[in-house]
């Protein structure tokens, strides 16, 4: 188990050094510049401007000097915050983005997890086809579209929630964080309940949750203990990259609920050709989706007798 | 079975009291006056030597204040000038400051302003709005490192007075000296502290308000500065601007009185705007263009011929009142109407022509300049991803194909930040731009067509008449004389036509009906420092 662990964070330091590098190349070589602005600047100031940040050196040189930066763990400047730095944007936005992400992910297993179960029991029954009605609603409504209603709807017409925005004093309070939640989540209940009802009904039909019934355990104790546990499996590993994209933010659900996280800033960052700060959260999300997999690969085998690491 | 419809039952229920503990809390939680301002995009900087937005210019512009400021109506009036006096050759120019002091209590000096203009003009400041003060005298030489800070045209003579020398006479210094490039910064606090100056717990202020807290993407916080000359004036006492990159859901944020005012919406949303609330719309003409630009290094578009032919087919109105739909004016001049000092007699030639005819008459241009059946006249429009500008490109695609079947354009959307890098090293044909003046006067939208302002004159077109008569209007004090030489400089470049005008830009504000000082402008700058609420106001002046 240990080994298996050590061995997979080794492996984990190439992958990311590939996807810093794969990323930089690529974002030098999209066309246009961080100070190509609606006013140019004059040649000898933009000159001036481009040696401050290095911008001058041939790109492999800033690529070595940029990997240098990252071994003593300093991300870099940004190059359109005059004031910032990527470390200081990553630390305001992600917290936002992650507690919002964090909520959303817990949201859509509790509710699809359920829903996806009730659909498998009651097979073809009312309740059944309501749960698959709702995900394939939940599916085809996409959040932009979602997030609009649900603010005029919730907040504008009846009044009884912010359509936006933090609160200025108090931040992160619930009821700025409903709406957003909510509405990141049902996409992913809508996923997750049809996972659960598929692998439910296939458990449900195997044979040691018919020996379980057999040897005449009530009905709750078969579902939650044996059924269940298997059930979730494909959930598992569904639900390590999910969540590193939720974690990470949303830039459709920052962008309607005018919420300072840090998916809107690095689609801002990678249009504006702010490189640094796409650097930094490439980085961040490369990261996550390691660690999260990883998570989920342990935790499939802890629930998983049939899956041994060594 | 029992046990999970019980759980959701619980999940339910669970939501339902988030929901109503919710409602019960109220924003208001001291007796504090709040204004909250939708303020366009997050501030890339607080520095106003680095800034370079209208949205930052909102923020910093109620923390400071320069030599001249606006009033509610976007009116040049006198900031920390007392009385100024101009040298005959207008080329030097002596002010006295009023008596004022930082928030820190530290006096605001002609010392202050000289540090102030010396350091935006270093090289290391990495200033990229700098140029706008190359009319005074060695600016651009500081700027590029050919000089010493210390020989550039500014000099505090004692405390309180303070002389700025000029390359040419500007009738129109006091209205530059309303921009933020020009504002005084506490040297004490800048030497002190270095670039982190700004930070809120080390910024000291001269207008206003002060820094109170900056959280980014979220929300800057300002509150009154007890210290500034005329705080008994003022009625709001803090100010949170929130950044509203999203129209739609900054409309629903006003609408649900979350936020006092924004100064943008969707050119679309106007009409159903005005029937849900009528009383926030304000729709003002803007002091800016829309305006196409012509390569003019491509041996297609170095015709003059060919570039008014493809002006001309532009149906201007078509586009401003069933395109944008919010008020636009088509444009058949380049600069805006209302400008100062300026009498806006320059008009494209064929302005009141209808449509029709000077379809014709572009088909006859083209002929002339040698296009035709055999010889198809093809080039390839490109505009930017952003606004409105997606929308005019079918429409002007039509027009100019509607001039006969062998003029063939293809359109081209190109991300923002490549568009302007393109145009920059003239790598394009015809595209789309758009510009807003940076202070109320002609020369800066005229300067954008002189020959050295390349790369800025994207059009890379070279007019020796134009240059000499923009070069002569700027040496001549007298402001009506000025005007007119610029006008006929306005009229050779509208004959040429390297930009082809579209139509003129209007400012779009949705304000509740509450906040009472805001006056429509054509500057659209609106410093809070002149709003209040009409509730307060309507009461007794306590409080």
């Amino acid at each position: 188990m240990l080994s298996y662990l050590a061995r997979r964070l080794l492996v984990a330091i190439p992958t990311i050094l590939v996807i810093i590098t794969v990323a930089f190349f690529m974002m030098r070589a999209a066309p246009g510049g961080p100070f190509d602005l609606e006013r140019p600047m004059p040649e000898e100031i933009r000159q001036n401007v481009m040696a401050a940040y290095g911008m001058d050196q041939p790109i492999w040189k800033q690529y070595v000097d940029y990997m240098a930066g990252i071994a003593r763990f300093d991300l870099g400047p940004s190059l359109k915050f005059r004031d910032k730095t990527v470390a200081d944007i990553i630390a305001e936005g992600f917290p936002v983005s992650a507690t919002i992400g964090a909520l959303s992910i817990s949201l859509a297993v509790f509710v699809g997890t359920i829903m996806g179960s009730i659909a498998a029991l009651r097979q073809n029954s009312a309740a059944d086809y309501t749960v698959v009605g709702i995900s394939t609603i939940g599916i085809v409504i996409p959040p932009f579209v979602m997030g609009p209603i649900l603010a005029l709807l919730v907040g504008l017409h009846w009044g009884l929630l912010p359509t936006g925005g933090l609160d200025p004093r108090y931040g992160m309070t619930v009821e700025r964080l409903i709406l957003p939640v909510i509405t990141l989540a049902l996409p992913q209940i809508a996923i997750i309940s049809r996972l659960m009802r598929a692998s439910m009904i296939e458990v449900l039909r195997s044979n040691y949750v018919r020996t379980a019934k057999a040897k005449g355990l009530p009905a709750a104790s078969v579902i939650v203990r044996h059924a269940l546990r298997s059930a979730v499996l494909p959930l598992v590993s569904y639900l390590g990259p999910a969540a590193a994209a939720l974690l990470t933010g949303s830039i459709v659900i920052e962008q309607v609920f005018q919420l300072p996280g840090i998916g809107r800033q690095f689609v801002q960052a990678a249009l504006q050709r702010d490189y640094t700060v796409v650097m930094g959260v490439v980085i961040l999300y490369a990261s996550l989706i390691i660690i999260l997999n990883l998570i989920a690969d342990l935790l499939y085998a802890a629930l998983n007798p049939k899956v041994k690491y060594d | 079975m029992g046990i999970m419809r019980q759980a959701g039952g619980l999940a339910l229920a669970g939501i339902a009291a988030l929901a109503l503990n919710a409602c019960g809390r109220s924003n208001v939680d001291s007796d504090s006056v709040v204004l909250h301002r939708g303020n366009m995009a997050e501030p890339l900087t607080l520095d106003p030597h680095k800034a370079s937005g209208t949205w930052e210019n909102n923020i910093i512009g109620d923390m400071f204040i320069g030599l001249f400021t606006e009033d509610a109506a976007g009116e040049t009036v006198p900031g920390m000038a007392e009385s100024w006096e101009m040298s005959e050759d207008g080329l030097s120019w002596t002010f006295i400051l009023r008596e004022a002091q930082w928030s820190d209590g530290e006096p605001v000096t002609a010392y202050d302003f000289e540090y102030a203009l010396r350091r935006i003009l270093t090289p290391e400041t990495l200033a990229n709005y700098a140029s706008v003060l190359y009319p005074i005298r060695n600016a651009r030489p500081v700027n590029v490192g050919d000089m010493a800070p210390e020989e550039l045209g500014v000099r505090a003579v004692d405390e309180r007075t303070l002389v700025i020398e000029l390359e040419f006479p500007a009738p129109y210094l006091p209205g530059l000296l309303t921009h933020y490039t020009t504002f005084p910064v506490p040297r004490h606090v800048v030497e002190r502290y270095g670039d982190a100056w700004v930070q809120p717990q080390n910024i000291q202020t001269n207008g206003p308000y002060r820094l109170v807290d900056w959280r980014a993407s979220n929300f800057v916080h300002v509150t009154r500065n007890e210290l500034f000359w005329d705080n008994e004036n003022v009625c709001i006492d803090e100010v949170f601007y929130y950044p509203t990159v999203d129209n739609a859901a900054a409309e629903r944020r006003v609408r649900n009185g979350e936020l006092d005012l924004i100064t943008d919406f969707a050119g679309q949303s106007l009409p159903f705007l005005r029937q849900q609330v009528p009383d926030y719309v304000r729709v003002h003409p803007y002091l800016g263009i829309v305006y196409f630009s012509f390569n003019t290094t491509l041996e297609q578009f170095a015709d003059p011929r060919v570039r008014n032919a493809l002006g001309m087919a532009i149906d201007r109105d078509f586009i401003a009142e069933n395109i944008l739909r919010a008020g636009q004016i088509p444009a058949y001049s380049f600069i805006p109407p209302g400008v100062d000092n300026y009498p806006g007699t320059a008009r494209i030639g064929w302005f009141d022509a209808p449509v029709e005819e000077r379809r014709r008459l572009a088909r006859e241009l083209l002929e002339e300049a040698g296009y035709g059946p055999n010889n198809p006249l093809r080039f390839t429009y490109t505009f930017r991803a952003t606004g409105d500008n997606p929308r005019i490109a079918p429409v002007v695609q039509q027009d100019w194909q509607l001039i006969a079947d062998w003029v063939q354009v293809d359109i081209q959307v190109v991300e923002t930040q490549i568009h302007y890098s393109n145009m920059r090293s003239a790598d394009y044909e015809l595209g789309d731009g758009g510009w807003i003046g940076d202070y109320n006067d002609a020369y800066n939208f005229l300067f954008l067509a002189e020959t050295e302002s390349v790369p800025m004159n994207y059009t890379r077109w070279s007019n020796e008449a134009y240059d000499t008569l923009v070069a002569q209007a700027n040496r001549t004090i007298d402001a009506e004389e000025r005007g007119r030489m610029l006008a006929e400089a306005e009229q050779i470049m509208l004959d040429e036509m390297p930009y082809i005008p579209i139509v003129y830009y209007v400012n779009k504000s949705l304000v509740n009906p509450r906040v009472t000082g805001w006056e429509d402008n054509i500057v659209h700058i609106h410093r809070t420092r002149w709003m209040c609420f009409s509730d307060l106001e309507d009461g007794s002046a306590e409080g």
